[in-house]
């Protein structure tokens, strides 16, 4: 029964995963669209430059696109690759792209190039294959390729007529060849300077384009480049959208997703958003926590045979398994709902695995109930307080999101202020937030929602009709003014402090509308915004072991060496190896003795000591009697277990050996365990 | 302008036409030819042509060589990552592509003589054979025989071939240790602001007159001759500004005789060419359209207009922390990084050569341990040294942000030089809100 449990979980995983990662990558596109687009845009406008006559006589200038990547290296990968398929599929053949780690050299830089070009020519025409089979070494030049590429371009225009025809002059393109430089940075600036020399030689014949992935600023081109150099080519500077917009999207569509049944707590969310903004800024590698957490969450919770759409989730809890059943008994958000139970019904849940059943499927209706709830009430809130000033309530809306789920939003200081802030909003600017949240709730199809979105319409048509009353009020105040005008600033101030008075004794009705909207939004958060955590069987969806996962993405591998050798059970498991903190077993590898006795020195070791005091702890393993003769001496067996304790701690960099004092080594670490 | 060159045993009207060609180099051209002699005399073993760049030194040679039909292989030193390109390009321009398959795979200058003389002995030169090497001052990185043997190569394959070196250097820097056959010295001087007015208005357009041409050239160079003598630059430019030049003239708004009617139209606009598009902030692409739909007066956003970088936080603390170790005396953290530091006299605190400004004499180099010494203190939480603190580390040399000293396959101890300004530093700091400038040494 269990192992049939496995798979379906394991079935249900797969077919999230794949959600995911068919998400992520249509969210890849769509944001790197423009920037591709206007990339290819580039490359086909100096497509036909070229082969204008003045161009040609204009010089050897090299179109090159400076691509802005942003410093989230991994993420570089997904869209050059796109960027590669993308001009090979609409522009040209011939694409060549490169890294810096192969091309220490001009030469390996060429041969690179000459290899992909050429070696993709041979897989499209089988004729070629003898002359371009093995590339030698010495023919490795550009006017290699150029000769190679006369031959090549004409096959290629003749072999795609369709494409030609759809050309309305009758100008012969060439095809470019496009060289992408992948890491711009971590070429060598010499390798660089080479290569755009030499392939400036060649502009007649050759019509390069190169595309510079820069991951910095494009000022990185001036600073390898020099004048001289650059002076070859014609840049252009490509913006691609920065990581923090890309994870706003992949956030919004994976994670506040209601349709997306598997979810994050708060700590886990904070776990993942933390990596991301404090170390890498990778969308990659957010991406792949949340599958890590993904898998474990199937992995150790065997209830997450629930966590799917509501459909299947239902007929799951059906067949439910006895253990399973038990399970959910000792859920605590299970406990907590049984708690608040009447005595009759609380011994029914105890004792009838079918009626548990039973409640189960009301329970997940309501769990799937509260998120279609939730997503569009966050959004709304979010709306309204995204203007304000210092967002007291974060400027994200996963800030929000963690605060909400975490806790209950309306008892926290932030939310207070933050309705305070929006309770003397202009009536413009609520109308304006109102009429976002009426957008947004109008994609959300619950009735409670549609009801909602009706109070919200109903709220700006009553906000909209006050329009003439407010107009003649505030010229009223214009005419006070006017007269009060030539008064002193001692009377100034007292008519202001006397109209002061008079707004807190009589609100005008715009005043008693905007509190009676606050009213509401604050009804609507107690409703829908209340914590995760307080939903019955919130366990089903909800990942939250966030240490776990800190120790697995963020990981610390010194800590690890040193709990490793200051607690070896930690990693054995073995009884024998249990023991009180501070002391050593004897019967720990020798490693951890050596480790141990360590610590206890200062920056220089006696080497000799060392091995007595390990040697006393040997014997001690071995049980020996304290008074005898033996004790604390050693042997060639104990010498050598000894030595090699020592050169392994060498080699982890715990020591190193001195020529300071004879028979010492130098302590390299400090403080821990 | 009709120098007429003389020169026993080439075609005479060629000649004038060659002369014709290469204005403003009538003097090295007629010197030039006088030292090649007739085609069919031996010729000195080795020219040495310097000069700056754009000056005609290739130009005038290849020009000579093409409109002479004289044989002659060019090769550009840039290409040839190894002797054996230049050699296998040497051997196919005079002997054909076969002859230069028969070099084996690696060829060692050995190989090359020996192929020489065995082509040149069944084909004998009828005429002097030309090698022109451009950008010669790669040749030093080659093997350091190929220089010394290129210049006595008249004597090693015992033929009637002539080297002719170009290079933007001047001789003193080719001279090899060892010594070796010195060749004739030939300088080509820059052109004077006359002669550029001279080359440059022989493009004038077919549409316009060549006086008004000429009178744009004056005004370009004008602004743009203290900057840049390079030719080439400036003929890219004036192509470029041309059709700006001739706007009022296609609006009918002035004559061509207006001269200063038009000059007061291009001056400032070529003010900014040299702002922008001549230190390739812009490109020359944008440059034209921002020209052709222009009063938008968007002004294009240069290169180095976009300095703003986005880090992770941490890598932001780190690369402070990196930018206080390369510039404050490792003596001085205790002062910074200690809260009981006890007050310290920055002047007889320091030695010496400590009180000059670090900022003077750039990043110092230091260890990684320092660096996570200082980035530990400065940042605001307790951050675990996990495997993603050491790895943005690496990813800042990467984005060379920080460079590495010495080898990279140091492992033990390796150390770092902070390799930005300190204006990007304190933006970066501003937007952690650390107030970097309180813990500079220089700044006390």
């Amino acid at each position: 029964m269990d192992g049939c449990d496995g798979s379906d979980r394991f079935r249900i995983c797969q077919k999230l995963w794949e959600t995911v990662q068919m998400n992520t990558e249509v969210i890849q596109e769509q944001l790197n669209k423009h920037v591709l687009d206007s990339l290819v845009e580039f490359i086909k406008k100096h497509e036909f430059g070229i082969s204008s006559e003045e161009w040609r006589q204009r010089s050897s200038e090299i179109p090159t696109a400076a691509l802005m990547l942003g410093v989230n290296v991994p993420d570089h990968a997904m869209t050059l690759r796109s960027l590669c398929n993308l001009l090979q599929d609409s522009v040209t053949p011939f694409v060549v792209s490169v890294h810096a780690k192969e091309c220490a050299a001009v030469k390996l830089l060429i041969q690179k190039v000459l290899e992909q070009l050429m070696g993709k020519g041979v897989s499209v025409d089988e004729e070629q294959e003898d002359d371009t089979a093995v590339l030698h070494r010495t023919q490795c030049t550009i006017s290699a390729l150029c000769q190679w590429y006369k031959t090549a371009a004409k096959k290629c225009t003749h072999a795609s007529p369709k494409r030609k025809g759809n050309l309305k002059n009758d100008v012969p393109r060439s095809l470019p060849v496009v060289v992408i430089f992948k890491d711009f940075e971590a070429f060598s600036p010499q390798v660089l300077q080479d290569f755009i020399l030499i392939c400036s030689r060649y502009t007649q014949e050759l019509p390069f384009i190169f595309i510079f992935g820069i991951a910095t600023s494009p000022s990185a081109i001036q600073h390898r480049l020099p004048h001289s150099v650059s002076s070859l080519l014609c840049i252009e500077v490509f913006q691609s959208l920065s990581c923090t917009q890309h994870l706003a999207s992949v956030f919004d569509k994976l994670i506040l997703n209601s349709q997306f049944p598997f979810k994050l707590s708060s700590r886990v969310i904070q776990v993942l958003v933390g990596i991301f903004l404090y170390h890498d800024f990778s969308v990659q590698n957010f991406v792949k926590g949340l599958q890590f957490s993904l898998l474990e969450h199937f992995n150790s919770q065997p209830l997450s045979v629930l966590c799917c759409q509501k459909k299947e989730a239902l007929l799951c809890v059906k067949t439910l398994s006895q253990q399973n059943v038990e399970r959910i008994r000792h859920l605590p958000s299970f406990m907590r709902f049984v708690e608040t139970q009447e005595p009759q019904e609380q011994v029914q849940l105890l004792t009838s695995d079918e009626h548990v059943k039973d409640v189960c499927q009301k329970l997940l209706k309501n769990l799937h109930k509260y998120h279609k709830n939730y997503y569009p009430v966050l959004r709304c809130l979010h709306s309204l307080t995204s203007s304000l000033p210092k967002f007291p309530l974060g400027k994200h809306i996963r800030e929000l999101h963690v605060s909400c789920i975490e806790k209950n939003l309306w008892e926290t200081e932030e939310y207070d202020s933050a309705m305070q802030l929006l309770r003397i909003l202009a009536k413009d600017e609520l109308v304006a937030a109102l009429e976002k949240c009426a957008e947004i709730l109008k994609s959300a199809n619950t009735k409670r929602m549609q009801n909602v979105l009706k109070q919200v319409e109903d709220f700006i048509g009553r906000l909209e009709a006050l329009e003439g009353a407010t107009s003649e009020e505030s010229s009223g105040d214009g005419v006070i003014l006017e007269k009060n005008r030539k008064t002193d600033l001692f009377q100034l101030q007292k008519t202001l402090l006397e109209k002061e008075s008079r707004r807190t004794k009589r609100l005008n009705p715009y005043e008693v509308l905007r509190s009676q909207v606050m009213e509401f939004v604050d009804s609507l958060v107690r409703e829908y915004l209340t914590p995760a955590e307080l939903q019955p069987l919130s366990e089903v969806c909800y990942y939250s072991s966030s240490g776990l996962l800190r120790q697995r993405l963020n990981v610390t591998p010194r800590t690890s060496i040193q709990t490793a050798l200051s607690h070896p059970f930690h990693y054995l498991q073995n009884e024998i190896l249990k023991t009180n903190a501070g002391t050593i077993s004897s019967a720990a590898p020798d490693l951890c003795i050596a480790y141990k006795l360590h610590l206890e020195c200062g920056r220089l070791i006696n080497l000799y000591d060392w091995l007595e005091a390990f040697a006393t702890v040997m014997s001690a393993a071995e049980d020996q009697d304290a008074d005898s003769e033996e004790y604390g001496k050693f042997d060639s067996l104990k010498h050598a277990r000894f030595i090699q304790a020592v050169s392994e701690m060498e080699f982890l960099g715990f020591v190193k050996s001195t020529k300071q004092k004879t028979d010492h080594v130098a302590r390299l670490t400090w403080g821990g365990c | 302008m009709s120098v007429t060159l003389q020169c026993p045993g080439y075609p005479e009207d060629t000649l004038r036409s060659l002369a014709d060609r290469l204005p403003c180099r009538e003097a090295q051209v007629s010197s030039l030819l006088s030292l090649m002699g007739q085609p069919d005399q031996y010729s000195y073993p080795s020219f040495f042509i310097y000069g700056h760049r754009a000056t005609g030194k290739s130009h005038v040679v290849l020009t000579i060589m093409k409109d002479l039909e004289l044989p002659h292989a060019s090769v550009d030193c840039v290409e040839c990552v190894s002797g054996g390109l230049l050699f296998q390009q040497v051997l196919s321009a005079f002997f054909g592509p076969n002859a230069a398959a028969l070099l084996p795979r690696c060829p060692s200058l050995s190989d090359f003589v020996r192929l020489y003389k065995q082509m040149s002995s069944s084909t004998p030169a009828a005429q002097t054979r030309y090698i022109i090497l451009d950008r010669a001052e790669r040749m030093r990185d080659m093997d350091f025989s190929l220089l010394p043997a290129l210049l006595r190569l008249q004597e090693l394959v015992n033929d009637n071939v002539t080297v002719i070196l170009l290079s933007e250097i001047v001789w003193e820097k080719f001279r090899p240790n060892t010594g070796c056959f010195e060749p004739l010295l030939f300088h080509f001087p820059d052109y004077s602001k006359a002669e550029l007015v001279q080359i440059l208005s022989r493009d004038h357009h077919p549409s316009y007159t060549p006086e008004l041409y000429a009178s744009y050239i004056n005004i370009l160079l004008g602004v743009f001759f203290s900057v840049c003598r390079d030719l080439r630059e400036l003929r890219h430019l004036a192509l470029l500004n041309f059709s700006k030049f001739c706007e009022p003239l296609e609006k009918g708004e002035a004559k061509e005789s207006d001269i200063h009617k038009l000059w007061k139209n291009i001056e400032p606009h070529l003010h900014r060419a040299m702002q922008t598009v001549y230190l390739r902030e812009v490109s020359s692409m944008q440059w034209e359209q921002q020209q052709m739909d222009e009063k938008e007066a968007t002004t294009l956003r240069g290169l180095s207009a976009h300095a703003h970088i986005e880090l992770p936080y941490y890598s932001k603390f780190l690369l402070i922390a990196a930018y206080l170790a390369s510039f404050n005396p490792a003596r001085t953290d205790r002062r910074f990084f200690l809260k009981n530091h006890g007050k310290i006299r920055k002047t007889n605190f320091l030695k010496k050569h400590e009180k000059t400004s670090n900022h003077l004499l750039g990043p110092k180099p230091f260890p990684l341990d320092r660096l996570l010494a200082i980035f530990y203190s400065v940042v605001d939480s307790r951050v675990a040294p996990t495997a993603s603190i050491f790895s943005q580390i690496s990813s800042l040399v990467t984005l060379q942000l920080l460079s590495q000293v010495g080898h990279d396959d140091q492992l033990d101890s390796p150390k770092y030089k902070c390799a930005v300004s300190l204006d990007f530093i304190l933006a970066i700091s501003r937007t952690v809100s650390f107030d970097v400038v309180r813990y500079l040494y220089d700044f006390l």
